[in-house]
């Protein structure tokens, strides 16, 4: 096996065992991202030599003795939109494509902690908004399995490079779906955390209330340490679950006994895709054929989802985007030719006679604003923009963002209904299997709705998982989705492990 | 006050905390340092940041609401209060909208000299907020330009909002200088007006007198700019003046109008109009996402109570009651703060006369402070000493006036009255000595004598200035005792 194959466990036997160096696995990695990146577009940056100086020194660690991370030597790639001090840090956003961050978000320095190997930065819908990467600024990235369709997103980058064997792991973050839709898409695994389990400190935020970061690997296990790794209380976010981190990767391979799986009536109705349907109703009877107990439940309020999640997260999208104003960070527009600008619509108003006109003119700094903004943000990021700050105006906000608020909590109680009947909620990712480049671009409200399956877990903030349980008659990967009550982040890893245990579909690879 | 209308004041006040960090994050709210320098990521609002609150704020916040008997409910909240300017570098500022941490209190005031009946002063609200950064405008050389200073930004600010319930300059001072001694003897501010540590607005309108029942009300303007509360009491005073003014002018009442904002012009002593922010009524608030809402018990609550220190309206009646001191001179004490209570107190304990301990401490402990620009903590002589010179007056061991150079020695020196007393050769006259010498000097004026024997009672005037001469150290209360009993003997 050649070692960009290996999963993360593996390579760390074979590191704790001498039987390879980590320069030498991190130069397999960033050998196949030479190769295949080209095609597939999941890195926006390489850090070579970085990297391999950090291999370097954990190889040295490890000759001396010293005591290793949890991640010691293994590669893993990062969605470009956590801080990293020293290091450009762009949400795939012309606005932040020079912004260089003076610290290093938690979860970055917790890597750096557990000795891993950051090998780059990976390709993602700008600022996270979006579900086919195709939003990024300043880059396309292709699903691997056929590069004319989309991998998925926001963290499209981050599911294409783990589905391409650049690296073993990789780090997404999910605000409706970000980490799982492109998981299930990219045929890899990707764990969206309960909200708080991760800290988000660094994380340059889209919609605070639902982003959460978490793991993509593709296997349970890697999914399983690396999700250890960057765990726990951070007193730094307030948001931060203080409540002591699990071993997850001591627990994986237990099987769960007794397990009652809970499938929504509403999840298997018009929209769904035929082949995506089969694939997951054939991974649910290799769980029923495990001992699990199918039951079919009801989350009513499930329907109001999108329609919830589109109110709250332009609502705090807007607020968390406004400092990018030309003044304090981001694009500036280009100050001389602005002043001109409006000298001449001044002159021009003056001429007119237009006396309200002149009144009513941009100042300098409002004009500065305004189009430093409009140069640098993409269509979606403005249109969330827009929509944000339309749903929390003065009077709109109770019949928008408070009720959306209230729908929230009506949401998150079905779930805590449901759980009280089944230990798990299965069903498809997405509705579809990945789609082509281009097709979705000009209709948002289709794109929208690829998160249909998905959002609810971060307006209810549980814990939700998408593994690779089947392909399209077209040869495309199928996700799973299971979802578990907060903080049960170990049920959904053992379930898991479970499925990959009996079949082999995330041992699948694309042919590069 | 005119008697065509009264005036409706409402004042909004902004202190600064005295917590050593700022709001949300670890960096130093200390004042004068150069600029951007006590800044970090989150008060930078740096993309990824997140803030963090200060636990210390909040329980200022908490001792505040308490003192003002303000209502502390259960849960509060941040908000996000969206808007634009370079000095705010999120986009928003971090505050409290609908559910603030504090409501419905009040606060009495009152004047000594009875200009006004004493009154509670309604509080709406009292919510905790950062400050935002400092934008100094320099147009020097026709090239207007703006440089921003951050270090402020994120400082923790109590908002507290009173009722509409002062009728004239002169309360709304008196509800700004209670409220001030309130906050310094909480020790939750240094309220430095130079600094910013305390900033003031003010809503004002008149109700015009009439003879129809519904009244007549001007519009609302809030008054901006004010950096004293003499300036605040002259805003007042001329905006209202001006309101009247214009309504006779224009007939414009509150229905006609909406609020303006004016900005108080120190030098020229008048209010002008101040350009209006686009919109800004719309700040888009929204819970802070950020942030988790604050918790706070009945038994928290009622532990800050407990533990609050006696208030300035307390003192001053224990103060008028316990020592028998007039009001006027209980007002007058608490009003220099907690220190010259305590040095009173202190003194009236050890010399058991309060009565004069409070003239000394008003008249020339104050006359001394301002005349070498003191706080009080720096007042040279400690109680022990100045109670040393005042007993050695009720001991008659010397005058009110030589006591008053005495005094004077002893604040650039470290020695006690006795010691100075001593230098300056004052002693006590001793009873037979006092004999001698008034039987001297009654011989010696045998015209005064004839005139005290008339009953003419101003004639010792010139017999204590002779004796005076003679022995300076004499007592002049008892020297005059002395000679209309030996005179009636004569």
């Amino acid at each position: 096996m050649a070692l960009y194959e290996a999963s993360a466990t593996q390579l760390l036997s074979q590191l704790e065992s001498g039987e390879v160096t980590s320069v030498e696995v991190t130069k397999a990695c960033l050998d196949r991202i030479r190769q295949h990146d080209g095609a597939v577009g999941a890195f926006l940056k390489v850090m070579d030599e970085k990297a391999l100086a950090q291999a370097a020194e954990v190889d040295r660690k490890r000759k001396a003795g010293e005591e290793l991370g949890l991640l010691a030597g293994v590669p893993v790639a990062v969605k470009d939109l956590l801080c990293t001090e020293g290091e450009v840090t762009t949400c795939a956003s012309k606005m932040l494509k020079d912004f260089v961050p003076p610290y290093s978000s938690t979860v970055i320095k917790k890597l750096q902690a557990a000795d891993a190997v950051i090998v780059g930065k990976t390709n993602m819908d700008e600022f996270a908004m979006g579900g086919s990467t195709e939003n990024s600024a300043l880059g396309k990235t292709r699903n691997p399995w056929n590069t004319d369709l989309v991998p998925g997103g926001s963290s499209g980058g981050a599911a294409a490079c783990l589905a391409a064997q650049m690296v073993p792991l990789s780090i997404g973050t999910d605000t409706g779906g970000s980490i799982r839709q492109p998981a299930s898409f990219c045929g890899v695994v990707g764990l969206k955390p309960t909200y708080g389990r991760v800290s988000r400190f660094g994380l340059i935020a889209f919609a605070s209330s639902l982003d959460q970061i978490g793991p993509m690997a593709r296997t349970a296990e890697d999914t399983a340490l690396f999700l250890e790794a960057m765990s726990g209380h951070d007193p730094q976010d307030s948001t931060s679950a203080n409540v002591p981190c699990p071993l997850f990767s001591k627990t994986v391979d237990q099987p769960l006994e007794g397990l009652r799986i809970g499938l929504v009536k509403e999840h298997f109705g018009e929209g769904l895709d035929g082949d995506v349907e089969k694939a997951v109703r054939e991974a649910v009877s290799v769980y029923e054929k495990l001992g699990a107990k199918v039951v079919d439940i009801s989350l009513p309020h499930n329907k109001y989802g999108i329609a919830t999640y589109y109110i709250i997260a332009p609502s705090e999208a807007s607020s968390n985007l406004a400092r990018f104003d030309g003044a304090h960070y981001g694009h500036r527009c280009d100050e001389a030719t602005m002043l001109e600008e409006l000298q001449k619509e001044k002159d021009a108003l003056v001429a007119a006679g237009d006396e309200l006109g002149v009144k009513r003119m941009d100042t300098p700094l409002i004009r500065m604003y305004r189009q430093s903004r409009a140069e640098g943000f993409g269509p979606e990021v403005k249109r969330r923009i827009m929509l944000g700050t339309y749903t929390l105006s003065a009077g709109y906000y109770d019949a928008f963002y408070l009720k959306a608020l209230k729908v929230r909590r009506l949401i998150r109680e079905d779930y805590d209904k449901a759980f009280k009947t089944v230990d798990l909620i299965v069903g498809p990712t997405a509705p579809n299997p990945a789609f082509a480049a281009g097709s979705k671009t000009n209709d948002p409200l289709a794109m929208y709705l690829e998160d249909l399956y998905t959002v609810t877990a971060n307006l209810a903030g549980i814990p939700a998982m998408s593994i690779p349980c089947g392909f399209t008659s077209g040869g495309l990967p199928v996700g799973l989705h299971m979802q578990a009550p907060a903080l049960e982040e170990d049920r959904l890893l053992r379930a898991a492990y479970m499925f990959q245990k009996e079949t082999d579909w995330h041992a699948k690879t694309p042919s590069l | 006050m005119s008697d065509n209308y009264d005036i409706i004041i409402g004042l909004e006040v902004h202190v600064q905390l005295a917590t050593k960090t700022k709001l949300f994050c670890r960096c130093s709210t200390k004042f004068g340092a150069s600029p951007n320098t006590q800044t970090c990521p989150v008060c930078l609002g740096m993309p990824g940041s997140l803030p963090v609150m200060n636990r210390e704020a909040f329980a200022l916040g908490l001792k505040t609401a308490c003192a003002l008997n303000l209502n502390v409910p259960r849960f509060t909240k941040w908000d996000r209060k969206n808007y634009y300017y370079p000095d705010l570098p999120k986009g928003y500022q971090i505050s409290q909208f609908d559910l603030p941490m504090s409501e419905d209190g009040y606060l009495w005031i009152s004047d000594p000299k009875e200009q006004f009946e004493a009154k509670k002063v309604g509080i709406i609200r009292a919510h905790l907020e950062e400050d935002a950064g400092k934008s100094m405008h320099d147009e020097a050389a026709g090239k207007a330009d703006t440089r921003i200073d951050l270090n402020r930004t994120g400082t923790p600010l109590l908002e507290i909002v009173s009722q509409p319930d002062m009728r004239s300059p002169l309360e709304a001072k008196a509800y700004l200088n209670e409220l001030k001694l309130i906050l310094t003897y909480l020790g939750v501010s240094d309220c430095n007006m130079q600094e910013g540590s305390l900033r003031v607005d003010a809503n004002v309108n008149l109700h015009i007198k009439s003879d129809d029942p519904h009244k007549i009300a001007t519009p609302i303007v809030e008054i901006k700019n004010m950096n004293s509360f003499r300036a605040v009491e002259r805003a007042l005073a001329y905006e209202a003046i001006r309101q009247y003014d214009e309504w006779q002018e224009t007939g414009k009442t509150i229905k006609d109008a909406p609020k303006t904002t004016r900005g108080w012009d120190d030098q020229a002593q008048v209010t002008r109009p101040q350009r209006e922010k686009e919109d800004s009524s719309d700040y888009r608030y929204f819970p802070d996402p950020d942030l988790a809402p604050v918790i706070t018990t009945e038994e928290e609550v009622e532990a800050v109570q407990q533990a609050l220190c006696e208030l300035p309206m307390a003192i001053r009646e224990r103060l008028h009651d316990g020592y028998g001191i007039p009001a006027y001179d209980a007002d007058v004490i608490v009003n220099q703060g907690i220190v010259a209570v305590t040095y009173f107190e202190d003194l009236a304990l050890k010399t058991g006369d309060a009565k004069m301990s409070s003239n000394w401490v008003q008249q020339d402990v104050l006359r001394v402070l301002k005349e070498r620009d003191l706080e009080f903590d720096q007042f040279p002589i400690t109680v022990e000493r100045l109670s040393g010179l005042l007993k050695a007056i009720m001991n008659k061991e010397i005058d009110t006036t030589r006591a008053k150079d005495v005094f004077t020695q002893m604040l650039d020196s470290e020695k006690d009255a006795p010691a100075i007393m001593q230098e300056m050769g004052i002693e006590k006259v001793d009873d037979s000595e006092l004999d001698n010498l008034v039987k001297e000097i009654l011989l010696a004026n045998p015209k005064a004598v004839e005139d005290l024997k008339n009953g003419v009672q101003k004639a010792v005037g010139a017999l204590i200035g002779q004796a005076k001469k003679k022995n300076p150290n004499i007592d002049p209360g008892t020297f005059r005792e002395k000679c209309l009993e030996l005179v009636k003997d004569m």
